[in-house]
């Protein structure tokens, strides 16, 4: 009886090791999932039009041809870190997720990153705002793909500064996003020779703005610098114009302003604000064909923002990793390693890569929104300004504060 | 001080929304014993039409704020006679289960084809431009709300507790077979009632349409608050909810100029210490 028992042991864990060491090498399932504000105020800056991108992503790459089988599925956080870790959570362990995608909202992105790390699981963020990501708080598990706080303070920050406008006082949306912003601004405006006359921190998914409108214009700064994002944003702005704020020589800076806010805005209330985004629809006949087929399926016939096109072509850059590695090792941080080692290259973000600390470099451009004169078209909303090359668009290495980046 | 100044009338202009949806509440509590949780989704639902009929219909803001409230009035009525009717004389509880199942609806359905971040609505032409007070720059629009706000409460208070329909409808709160007795159709005036309640609803929400963004989720945000507001002044008195509708606002925005961070908690703790002292409310009668 003993030995009979060992021995169906053996037998056991010798067939479970051959079942294992097959899948590792053949494995060709993939589970996306795509974790964003389905339903709050950043739903249509990410939400269905994100899982739209990943879908689109999956069909693109045309894994499908190849023999593989890619799952989609999509969940809403609710811009609540602790819903977003159960998820991030369920996801893995009972959904066998392989990859995360989107996690907009910082406060959720820091959360689930925790989660990523310690499940060995892969993030590749397009919506969080936090350069934190990338500094302080960075694992082998996370890439971060559009945008971060660094970005948008030194492109939108330093053209404003060296415009003139040299003092600043910020609204801030209260919570991780808004306080980096601020923070990485901040530094910015400091470092260029300006002056910070004052801040206040607005608890987020605030309607009245009028509070901390009369604040600001009682700092007298030059620049108010809107820290805060969706419909925070878009209701300072509408606001300021109502408290006749531009109109009294104060200049309204929208350090993270969406193309869905300016749609939503209006060109008449929007028009000359300044904005930096890494990815704008209108900008070359790849990034044009690929909006007209997303603007087909989305909801309302919207154009894609920066956060959604960051969904599609990080995702085909996962999917280019894998391919490269012959199969799924469901392991996230060999995976993210292959990503870094790969040059990226699709037709929204151009040619780039992802540094050490998993910031994935590419230009970052500034804007001014038209006037409603010399809006053509539907969505035709920005004017290029400037252009940040890649490799000076993100915190350089020398300053990261990131573990893995190594001196 | 002279911020202070500024910060109190900002305070009165958001007291004005509070003032008026929980006054809404009130009529509708007081009167048909329900805790409407649908009344954020009805505040939308006014700017929403008031948003339609500009685009749509080029009618503007001054008759919006006439057939708005009639509009989505006339939808809480069909509310009231196919749904919440049935549940009279059954505990708060399923009233408010069933409304607030209807508000997520209501708001489901709005986000899914007009998404989250809303649609402009201006400022109407003869309501541009603001006024130096000295003090403060106080944008003619948010005067308006405040002085509109207040003469509609206020006629509402009067409505109800100074005339011969508001005594039947007091009346037939108290006692509905009596009254019935008398010859008055109850039914229809409850139905009448619930329509004036939502109608408020929706006013307020034409009233808010040009300074918010109209979005889907701007009642729900609201909402809690309100029934902070409604809880604090005493569930179903008239004049306790408009004056602690404006105190609020002043509250919280004296708030947000000495501590921002807590502005969106103030008027709960304030609800809590409320609740501790007098659990009726500042001007509720007992159970």
């Amino acid at each position: 009886m003993h030995t009979k028992s060992i021995a169906a042991f053996l037998l056991g864990t010798a067939l479970a090791i051959t079942a294992t060491g097959g899948a590792l090498a053949q494995d060709k399932t993939v589970k996306v999932g795509v974790l964003t504000d389905n339903s709050g105020l950043y739903a249509d800056l990410g939400g269905p039009g994100s899982t739209l991108a990943a879908q689109m992503a999956i069909e693109d790459s045309k894994l499908a041809t190849k023999g593989w089988k890619v799952d989609l599925i999509s969940a809403d956080h609710q811009n609540k870190p602790d819903i977003g870790t159960a998820i991030a959570r369920q996801w893995i362990d009972v959904e066998k997720v392989d990859v995360f995608m989107d996690v907009l909202n910082s406060g959720v992105a820091l959360a689930v990153n925790n989660v990523v790390k310690e499940k060995n699981s892969v993030m590749i963020n397009s919506g969080a705002a936090t350069s934190d990501l990338t500094n302080a708080q960075c694992t082998p598990n996370t890439v971060h793909w559009t945008y971060d706080t660094y970005m948008l303070a030194h492109s939108t920050g330093q053209a404003l500064v060296k415009a003139g406008g040299d003092t600043w006082f910020f609204i801030t949306a209260d919570y991780a996003f808004g306080h980096a912003l601020e923070r990485d601004t901040a530094a910015v405006v400091k470092a260029a020779g300006g002056k910070v006359l004052g801040d206040v921190k607005a608890p987020l998914n605030n309607a009245d703005f009028s509070s901390f409108l009369l604040q600001a214009q009682a700092s007298k700064a030059k620049i108010i610098g809107m820290a805060n994002a969706g419909g925070d944003t878009t209701n300072t702005i509408k606001q300021a114009a109502e408290f006749g704020i531009v109109k009294g020589g104060q200049k309204l800076a929208g350090l993270l302003l969406f193309l869905t806010d300016v749609h939503s805005l209006g060109l008449n209330v929007a028009q000359g604000l300044n904005l930096s985004s890494t990815f704008y629809w209108d900008m070359n006949d790849q990034t044009r064909a690929f909006a007209k087929r997303f603007a087909e399926r989305a909801k309302n016939k919207a154009m894609p923002t920066m956060v959604q096109a960051g969904v599609y072509s990080g995702l085909l850059h996962y999917f280019k990793a894998l391919e490269a590695l012959g199969g799924n090792p469901h392991d996230g941080a060999k995976v993210v390693a292959k990503m870094k080692e790969m040059p990226t290259d699709d037709p929204l973000f151009g040619k780039g890569s992802i540094e050490p600390n998993g910031r994935a470099l590419h230009p970052a451009y500034l804007f001014e929104v038209k006037a409603p004169s010399e809006s053509k078209a539907p969505w035709d909303y920005y004017k290029l300004v400037g252009t940040t090359p890649a490799d000076k668009a993100f915190r350089p290495l020398s300053e990261s504060a990131c573990p893995l980046v190594k001196k | 001080m002279q911020a202070l100044f500024a910060q109190l009338l900002v305070g009165l202009i958001n007291g004005s929304f509070y003032a008026l949806l929980s006054l809404g509440l009130a009529v509708i509590f007081g009167m048909l014993n329900i805790i409407n949780f649908a009344h954020g989704a009805l505040y939308m639902m006014g700017a929403f039409v008031a948003y339609f009929l500009l685009n749509l219909g080029g009618i503007n803001y001054w008759w919006a704020l006439l057939l708005a409230p009639i509009i989505v009035g006339i939808f809480g009525m069909i509310l009231e006679r196919t749904m919440l009717q049935w549940l009279t004389g059954l505990d708060h509880l399923y009233g408010l289960l069933l409304t607030f199942g209807i508000a997520l609806i209501v708001q489901g359905v709005f986000q899914n084809y007009f998404g989250s971040s809303g649609l402009p609505y201006a400022i109407p032409d003869q309501l541009r431009g603001g006024m130096n007070l000295g003090f403060m720059f106080l944008p003619v629009y948010r005067g308006w709300v405040v002085v509109f706000s207040l003469v509609v409460c206020l006629a509402t208070w009067f409505l109800i507790e100074k005339t011969q329909l508001g005594a039947y409808l007091r009346a037939a709160t108290e006692n509905p077979t009596l009254v019935r007795a008398f010859g008055i159709n109850v039914p229809r005036m409850i139905t009448l009632t619930y329509g004036l309640g939502v109608g408020l609803a929706a006013l307020a929400g034409v009233l808010s349409a040009p300074i918010n963004q109209v979005r889907p989720l701007m009642g729900a945000d609201l909402i809690i608050v309100v029934f902070a507001v409604v809880v604090i002044g005493g569930m179903g008195s008239i004049m306790g909810s408009i004056i602690t509708g404006f105190a609020l606002g002043v509250i919280e925005g004296l708030t947000k100029y000495f501590y921002p961070e807590a502005s969106n908690t103030v008027v709960f703790v304030l609800m809590v210490l409320v609740l501790l002292v007098k659990p009726t409310g500042l001007t509720g009668r007992a159970a």
